[in-house]
C-alpha cells in the first residue's frame, strides 16, 4: 500500500533536477560589467556596435572576460571593478552621447545556464541598493496648460478670420472670449466650433457684453491627461537614460502616477534633482515699452508677465509665447566662440526654425527673452538683442553661470519637457552597503532558523524527522527555483517570507508524523499507519494552507512595495510546500519502508 | 519515542470555559484600551514624512547632529540611535511644503558639513496622500483577508465554525495591535504584512482543531459535544505545540539575525503565534460551543461521504 508507481518517482526526479538547474545561477555570484544601450529607445543595438565596443576596448588595452548582446543592450564583463570603471570611461568617450554607458553587475553563471534561461533571483532595491520614486503628475496643471494653448489658438484663428474680439480670459480650464456684438460672437462661435470640435462652447449674453466660453469635453479631458502622463513617462525615460542607469524601471501606476526605479544609483541627490526638475524653455519677446520704474514697484503691464532676470532686476515679457521647448530637437553644452562663456547650442525642428526666422526678421533691434521655467517660476536666463534674422534653426543661448549648469540645462532640454509638472510623492532609497547587509541578514535568518528546525525534527521524529528535514530543504530549493524562473522581485520582507513559509511548511510534516504515531498507538500495523497518516492528514493540510493562501493573495492584491514582495513569496511557498511536504516526503517514506512487506517497526 | 505530550486521557478544556473567557476578555479589553488610549505608533509608511538612516564612522554624537540639523530650519526633527551607536535614525514629519522630497537632500548636506564620513543607508519619504492610501489599503486588506477566510471556513465547514474561527483570530489581531500600541513599537508596512500573515496562519490552527471536531462528531457517536471538542483539542495538542514551535524557531532566528528591519515584524509574529495557540484552542472552541454546534450539522453529509469512500 505504500508504493508509488514508477512515473511518480520520475516526475519527482525530473522536478528536482529542473529545480536544481534553475537554482544554480544564484550560487555563482555576480561580476562587474559595463552596459551599453542607445539613448533613444527607437535605436537598435546591432553586431556592428558590438564590433565597435570590442575594438574600442582592445585599442585601450582593457581586458574583458565576456561580451553579449541581450535585449537592446551590450554587456561586457570584467575581472574587477577597477577595470570596469576604466572600461566605462573608454566606452563613454569612444561612443559619444548617442549611447548610455552604465556600470552594472551581471550573473557570473556559465553560458550554458543562460541558454536555458536560468537566471539568479531578481533582487529588489532594498537588497541591491538603489532608488525608488513614485511621481505624481499634476493633472490640474496639465489641463490649465491645454487651456492656455487654446487661448493662443483662439487669438490666431479669430485674427485670421478678421473677427473682432475683446478680451480672452481664462479661469481654471475654461476659456472665455468677450465680444462687443452678438453677430461677432455668433460668427466666432461658428468658426471656433468647427475648428475645435474637441471643445464645448457656451454662448452667454451678459449686461456688459457677449461672451463665448469654451470648456474641454470630458473625453478631451481624458485625452489630455493621458497624453500628459505618456509624455511625462517618455521624458522621464530620456532623463534616466541620460543618467546612465543599467536597468531602470519606469512604469505607469494608476491614472496619474509613475514609478521610477533606479537600481544601483549611488548619487541619489543628483538622480532626484534631474528627475524632479520640471524645467521648460520658452522664448518670448521683451516688452520694450514697459516702464522700468513701474516694474521695480511691482506693477505688471497689461498683457505682460514680469520675470526675474539673471542679468539683474526683473523684466517684462509678453504673454505670447514665440516658441516652447517642444520645438527643440537637440541641445548640447558648449562655449560661446567670442566671449568664451558657457553656452547651450540648440537645434530647432522645421516649424520652430520657421517661426524663429520670422520672429527674428520682424523684430531686429528688439530684445528676446529666453525663459527657463522651473517649478512654476520663470526666470530669464538671457535676453539678447536680435541683431539679424536667424535662420536654419540653430540657436545659441548664453547666460549660464558655469559649464556644469550649461550641461544640466542642455540635458533637460534634450530630454524633452514634461507635459505637466510632477511631484515626488514617495521615495525609498537604499544605500549600496545597506543592500548587501540586508541580504546577509535575510540569509542568516533563514539559515539558523532552518538548522534549528532540522535539529529539532531529527531529535523528535528520528528517521521521519530526517525525511521531513530533507523535504523542507527540497521546499527551499523549489521555492528559490520558482522565484528564479518567474524572476519575481525578492525583497527583504520576501526573504522573511521564505523563513516563515519554511517554518510553516514543517507543519504539514508534523501533522502527518503525529497522525502516523496516533494510528500506531491505535493499534494499526506500521504500513497501515503510514498510509492512514498521509491520507487523513491531507484534508487538514489542504484546509490550513488554503487559508494562508487567501491571506497571501489579498496581500498581493492590496499591498504595495514591501508587502507585495512578502505576499509573492508567501503564496509560492505554500504551493511548493504542499508538493514537497506531502508528495516528496511520501516518496522517500515509500522508498525506505514501502518495500518491506512485514514491517514490524518504524522510526518515528 | 520522544513525546512532549503523552496524554492518555482527554483534558477537559471546555470545563475551563469561564477562566479562559475571562483571560481572553481581559487581554482583549486591555488591548482595546491601549489602542484607544495610546494609539498605534504608526511609521512613516502610514503617516507620511521622511525617515533617514545614516551611518557614521565614529560613534554618533546625537547632540552635534541635532544642532546641525536645527540650523537647516526643518521642523520637528527627531534624532535617535538605531541598533548600534554608529547608526542614526532621523525622522521628519511632512509639513505641507511642495519640496518635501528635497528634505532628505537638505538633511544629508547638513550632516556632511559636520562629518564628511556620514554614509546614507536608507531614505523613506512618503507623501501625505500616499501615506493615507497605504493606511486605507492596509485596513482594506485586513477586512478582505478576514472575510475571505470566513467565507472559506463557512463553505468547508459551517457558519458557526467560520464565525468562531474568525472571532478567535480577530482577537489575536487586536491583541497584537494592542501590544504594539501599549509598548509604542513602530508599526510599519512590514509589520502589517506580518499581522496579516498571522491572520492566515493562526486560522490554520483553528482549522486543524475544527477538522478533528468534525471527524470526531462522525466517529464518536455516543459522546457529548464538549467531550468531542476536548478530545479533538487533546489529540491535536502535540502537533499544535510542535508546529508553532518550529515556526517560532524561524521567527526567533529572524528576530536575532534579521536586524532592525525585521525586528518588529518578528515581534508581531511572535505575539501572533503565542496567542494563536491560545485562541484557537481556548477561544475558538468555547465559542463554537456557545454558538450551539450540533451533531446534526454534520451527520448527513458524513453518511454520503463514507459511502463514497467505501
Amino acid at each position: 500500500m505504500n508504493r508509488f508507481p514508477l512515473w511518480k518517482y520520475i516526475v519527482i526526479g525530473v522536478t528536482l533536477v529542473v529545480a536544481f538547474l534553475y537554482t544554480l545561477p544564484n550560487f555563482f555570484g555576480e561580476v562587474p560589467a559595463v552596459q551599453v544601450s542607445p539613448v533613444r529607445t527607437t535605436e537598435k543595438v546591432d553586431t556592428a556596435l558590438l564590433g565597435q565596443v570590442e575594438s574600442l576596448l582592445k585599442a585601450a588595452n582593457v581586458a574583458y572576460s565576456g561580451m553579449e548582446l541581450a535585449g537592446n543592450s551590450i554587456k561586457a564583463r570584467f575581472a574587477s571593478t577597477d577595470v570596469q570603471i576604466k572600461a566605462k570611461d573608454v566606452l563613454q568617450n569612444g561612443l559619444g552621447e548617442r549611447y548610455t554607458v552604465a556600470l552594472n553587475l551581471v550573473s557570473a553563471s556559465p553560458a550554458w545556464l543562460s541558454t536555458i534561461n536560468a537566471k539568479p533571483m531578481y533582487l529588489g532595491l532594498d537588497l541591491r541598493g538603489g532608488v525608488h520614486f513614485l511621481l505624481e503628475v499634476d493633472m490640474k496643471a496639465a489641463l490649465e496648460k491645454a487651456a492656455i494653448r487654446y487661448q493662443n489658438d483662439f487669438r490666431t484663428e479669430l485674427r485670421s478670420d478678421k473677427i473682432r474680439y475683446g478680451r480672452i480670459s481664462r479661469a481654471g480650464n475654461a476659456v472665455t472670449v468677450h465680444f462687443a456684438t452678438r453677430d461677432q460672437r455668433d460668427a466666432a462661435a461658428n468658426k471656433l466650433g468647427t475648428t475645435f470640435t474637441e471643445l464645448a462652447f457656451a454662448p452667454e449674453d451678459q449686461a456688459e457684453g457677449f461672451t463665448l466660453t469654451a470648456r474641454l469635453k470630458p473625453e478631451t479631458v481624458t485625452k489630455v491627461q493621458d497624453f500628459a502622463l505618456q509624455q511625462n513617462i517618455t521624458t522621464l525615460r530620456n532623463r534616466v537614460n541620460e543618467l546612465g542607469v543599467a536597468e531602470p524601471v519606469i512604469q505607469q501606476q494608476g491614472a496619474n502616477r509613475v514609478v521610477v526605479q533606479l537600481p544601483g544609483v549611488q548619487d541619489t541627490a543628483k538622480a532626484k534633482d534631474i528627475l524632479g526638475r520640471t524645467a521648460t524653455l520658452e522664448i518670448r519677446m521683451v516688452d520694450e515699452l514697459a516702464d522700468p520704474q513701474a516694474l521695480a514697484q511691482g506693477q505688471v503691464p497689461f498683457g505682460d508677465d514680469v520675470v526675474a532676470s539673471r542679468e539683474g532686476g526683473s523684466i517684462a515679457v509678453k504673454k505670447d509665447v514665440v516658441l516652447t521647448g517642444d520645438s527643440i530637437t537637440d541641445a548640447s553644452p558648449g562655449f560661446d566662440n567670442q566671449s568664451g562663456q558657457a553656452a547651450v547650442h540648440i537645434s530647432l525642428d522645421g516649424k520652430g526654425a520657421r517661426i524663429f526666422k520670422d520672429v527674428t526678421r520682424e523684430n531686429v533691434g528688439k530684445r528676446m527673452a529666453i525663459l527657463l521655467i522651473e517649478k512654476g517660476v520663470a526666470e530669464a536666463i538671457t535676453s539678447p538683442v536680435i541683431r539679424e534674422e536667424i535662420g536654419g534653426g540653430r540657436v545659441q543661448i548664453t547666460g549660464m553661470e558655469t559649464a556644469q549648469e550649461a550641461s544640466d540645462v542642455a540635458l533637460l532640454l534634450r530630454a524633452g519637457a514634461l507635459a505637466a509638472p510632477m511631484q515626488i510623492v514617495e521615495e525609498r532609497t537604499v544605500g549600496p552597503s545597506m543592500g548587501a547587509e540586508n541580504i546577509e541578514k535575510g540569509f542568516h535568518s533563514n539559515l539558523w532558523g532552518f538548522f534549528a528546525v532540522v535539529i529539532f525534527m531529527i531529535v523528535y521524529y528520528r528517521v521521519f524527522g530526517v525525511i521531513s528535514s530533507i523535504a523542507l530543504a527540497i521546499n527551499a530549493l523549489l521555492l528559490i527555483a520558482l522565484l528564479s524562473m518567474l524572476q519575481a522581485t525578492l525583497t527583504l520582507p520576501g526573504m522573511a517570507a521564505i523563513a516563515l513559509t519554511l517554518g510553516m511548511a514543517i507543519d504539514a510534516n508534523v501533522l502527518i508524523n503525529e497522525r502516523i504515531r496516533e494510528e500506531i498507538r491505535a493499534g494499526l500495523t506500521p504500513q497501515a499507519a503510514i498510509h492512514a497518516g498521509y491520507e487523513r492528514a491531507w484534508a487538514t493540510i489542504l484546509d490550513s494552507n488554503l487559508t494562508t493562501l487567501i491571506a497571501g493573495i489579498a496581500l498581493f492584491w492590496l499591498g504595495s512595495g514591501p508587502v507585495r514582495g512578502f505576499a509573492v513569496v508567501l503564496c509560492l511557498g505554500i504551493l511548493t510546500s504542499m508538493f514537497s511536504a506531502v508528495t516528496v516526503s511520501r516518496a522517500m517514506v515509500n522508498l525506505i519502508y514501502g518495500r518491506q512487506a512485514r514491517l514490524a517497526k518504524v522510526s518515528i | 519515542m520522544l513525546e512532549f505530550f503523552p496524554f492518555k486521557k482527554t483534558i477537559p478544556f471546555m470545563s475551563w470555559g469561564k477562566v479562559t473567557t475571562f483571560i481572553s476578555l481581559a487581554t482583549f479589553l486591555f488591548s482595546v484600551w491601549a489602542l484607544w488610549d495610546r494609539g498605534l505608533n504608526l511609521g512613516v509608511d502610514f503617516t507620511g514624512g521622511t525617515l533617514i538612516e545614516v551611518r557614521t564612522s565614529q560613534p554618533a554624537d546625537l547632540h552635534t547632529i541635532r544642532t546641525a540639523l536645527e540650523k537647516t530650519g526643518l521642523p520637528e526633527i527627531s534624532v535617535q540611535n538605531f541598533g548600534t551607536s554608529h547608526d542614526v535614525l532621523i525622522r521628519l514629519p511632512n509639513k505641507g511644503d511642495a519640496n518635501a522630497a528635497e528634505t532628505s537632500n537638505r538633511v544629508m548636506a547638513a550632516l556632511k558639513a559636520v562629518d564628511a564620513s556620514v554614509e546614507l543607508k536608507r531614505v523613506d519619504f512618503v507623501g501625505p496622500q500616499v501615506g493615507k492610501e497605504l493606511y486605507d489599503s492596509g485596513a482594506l486588506a485586513l477586512l478582505v483577508v478576514a472575510f475571505g477566510i470566513m467565507a472559506y471556513l463557512a463553505i468547508r465547514f459551517e457558519w458557526r465554525f467560520a464565525l468562531a474561527g474568525m472571532l478567535a483570530n480577530m482577537h489575536d489581531i487586536v491583541i497584537i495591535l494592542g501590544m504594539f500600541a501599549f509598548f509604542q513599537w513602530e508599526f510599519t508596512l512590514t509589520v502589517l504584512a506580518g499581522v496579516l500573515a498571522v491572520l492566515g496562519y493562526s486560522v490554520n490552527e483553528s482549522v486543524v482543531v475544527f477538522d478533528r471536531i468534525r471527524e470526531n462528531i462522525r466517529k464518536m457517536r455516543g459522546a457529548t459535544i464538549p467531550h468531542i471538542i476536548d478530545d479533538a483539542i487533546t489529540r491535536t495538542m502535540s502537533r499544535t505545540i510542535i508546529t508553532h514551535g518550529s515556526t517560532q524557531l524561524m521567527v526567533l532566528s529572524m528576530f536575532f539575525f534579521g536586524g532592525e528591519a525585521l525586528h518588529n515584524f518578528a515581534l508581531a509574529l511572535t505575539i501572533g503565534i503565542m496567542f494563536g495557540i491560545y485562541s484557537s484552542v481556548l477561544v475558538a472552541s468555547p465559542l463554537l460551543l456557545m454558538f450551539g454546534v450540533k451533531r446534526e450539522h454534520f451527520i448527513k453529509p458524513v453518511e454520503k461521504k463514507e459511502e463514497a469512500v467505501v
